[in-house]
């Protein structure tokens, strides 16, 4: 059955994104099917499934990249189709996305890649300088910053990608599969630091196959667990 | 007014921006080449067509001035013809006076050839009648047939009309030179919409990465229309300055020389060309500028 999954008591105020009844398919194909979602503040939430479930492009109902067939997507309680192109660009802003392709530019070196997000937002990089070197630092990529990305491994692109994500203190942050090519010991890094975002009141996404990573969390925050089957998405089993 | 405000911003530049699109070498170098050729073209056609204006003036003011109706008749009816001529002419549309030459005046412009002792009077020489025309001038065949028909000894002599055509060439010439400007206008949107389209094409990736870390539109256009109209603008400053140059090194002759060596700038004349630059700057800010917007609606 659908099931419309809504945070619970983790919840503080009104949602700041939400899919109901949303329903998409590439070239007409249904891949999801009218299935509801609530990423409230301080919500955490995980996303799993077999590859090719839709996750990635579940996520990208999230951040506006791509609209639904039906149903409706409503970003900060308004409704994403009356956004228009400049409010779909307000929205980005405070949603923090770790791709799964991380999506750089790669004439750009890593320290511009990564102020990306302020210049697209007309602030001045100067002031984030502080900020900036934290990030880095937390990521372990301080030694890397004047690098180009196709320069860096898998890993390290992807550690790029959240912190790139963070820069701007989004509402909501929006991670496919962020440590997929780390070890275990920085994806417990990068997932503390995700932990500590949530605990400030960040709601959080994270689409993964890692179960050690989803069992780790859970001992941290209330987690919630979603799985992504047959175009629907369920809550996942106590087996985790 | 708020655009020429974004044109003023955006030439003032802002050098991160600049940076987040990659360097697009050729289609850069093509937009400076394009804007120069278009630019030197630009030039000479601003310069025929103030040639043109000019030598179309000056002809027709020649024209305008005067023309001649000769009658030769039997003594008995040159009085009666000169009568004729003068009612026909003070009834003809572009005429704005006409008079009969006295014959001191007659033999003050026969002096010349035959000396002040000429007797007019006695000789079979012709009278003269002095036509003002005014506006675009009478229509000579329609005058001709009128002054068959009642004074057959009257002949228009229009030393002047063989310009006529000329003068119709010369605003011909003058309209041409006006259509070549304008389509070097268009032609140079179109090559810079090319040209920018071309890039924007190849730059599709980095409009995606934009767009997803929250970037407006205007933010990806402008990285791209500060590109290309600082392109045009180099482009087109080099072509002109080459033009004016060339054209500031023609041969110069007096007016005989007429209009090939004619096709100069005059006086203040010489601040036109100057235009051309600002000019190329506006075309490719509004070419870019509308490429870029219209390729980043195909972009989430
Ligand atoms: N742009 C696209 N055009 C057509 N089909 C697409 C497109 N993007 C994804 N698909 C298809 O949609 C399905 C879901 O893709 P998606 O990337 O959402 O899966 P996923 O759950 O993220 O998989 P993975 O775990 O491998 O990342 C796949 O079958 C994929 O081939
Ligand atoms: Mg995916």
């Amino acid at each position: 059955m659908p099931w419309g999954v809504t945070s619970m008591a983790q919840s503080e105020g009104s949602p700041v994104i939400e899919l109901s009844q949303v329903s998409y398919g590439y070239d007409g194909r249904a891949l999801l099917n009218d299935l509801s979602l609530t990423l409230s503040p301080g919500s955490f939430h995980f996303l799993t499934g077999p590859s090719g479930a839709g996750k990635t492009t579940l996520l990208k109902l999230c951040y506006l990249e791509l609209a639904p067939t039906q149903g409706r997507v409503t970003a900060f309680g308004k409704p994403a189709d009356q956004l228009g192109r400049d409010g779909i660009a307000q929205v980005r802003r405070r949603v923090g996305v770790v791709h799964q392709d991380c999506g750089f530019l790669d004439h750009l070196p890593l320290i511009e890649n990564l102020t990306l997000p302020l210049a697209a937002s007309g602030q001045d990089t100067a002031e984030f300088a502080e900020d900036l070197r934290a990030l880095l630092a937390w990521v372990g990529l301080e030694q890397r910053a004047t690098a180009l990305p196709p320069e860096l491994s898998g890993g390290e692109r992807q550690r790029a990608a959240l912190a790139r994500a963070l820069i701007l203190s989004p509402d909501v942050i929006l991670a496919d599969e962020p440590t997929g090519n780390v070890d275990w010991e920085m994806s417990l890094r990068l997932l503390s630091l995700l932990v500590e975002l949530n605990k400030m009141g960040k709601a959080v996404l994270i689409a993964t196959h890692d179960l050690n990573l989803i069992r780790q969390a859970k001992s941290q925050v209330a987690a919630r667990v979603l799985r992504l089957r047959g175009g629907q998405l369920d809550v996942a089993g106590a087996d985790l | 007014m708020t655009r020429l405000r974004q044109l003023a911003s955006l030439l003032k530049g802002d050098p991160s921006a600049d940076r987040i699109v990659p360097p697009t070498g050729f289609t850069a170098q093509l937009t400076v080449f394009t804007a120069a050729a278009m630019a030197f073209l630009g030039v000479f056609a601003l310069a025929l067509s103030l040639a043109t204006a000019r030598l179309a003036d000056r002809w027709g003011q020649a024209l305008a001035q005067s023309s001649t109706i000769r009658i030769s008749a039997p003594a008995d009816q040159r009085q009666a013809q000169t009568d004729a001529v003068l009612r026909i002419l003070s009834e003809t549309p572009g005429v704005a006076s006409s008079r009969a030459l006295s014959d001191a005046e007659q033999r003050a412009l026969l002096a010349p050839w035959f000396g002040p002792e000429l007797p007019v009077e006695t000789l079979p020489i012709p009278q003269l009648v002095e036509v003002i025309e005014e506006g675009r001038g009478y229509d000579a065949e329609g005058l001709r047939l009128r002054l068959q028909a009642e004074a057959p000894g009257a002949v228009v002599d229009d030393h002047t009309r063989w310009r006529r055509p000329l003068i119709r060439a010369a605003e011909r010439l003058n309209l041409l030179a006006l259509g070549a400007l304008t389509l070097i206008v268009l032609t140079m949107a179109a090559m810079i919409t090319l040209a920018a389209s071309t890039a924007l094409a190849a730059n599709r990736q980095v409009m995606t990465v934009l767009r997803l870390v929250g970037a407006r539109d205007i933010f990806i256009a402008r990285a791209f229309v500060r590109r290309f109209t600082l392109r045009a603008s180099m482009g087109a400053a080099i072509g002109t300055a080459l033009a004016v140059l060339f054209i500031a090194l023609m041969p110069r002759a007096d007016a005989a020389g007429g209009f090939l060596t004619d096709l100069a700038f005059s006086g203040a004349g010489w601040l036109l060309p100057l235009l051309i630059v600002p000019l190329a700057a506006f075309i490719a800010f509004w070419a870019t500028r509308h490429a870029a917007l219209r390729a980043l609606k195909e972009i989430p």
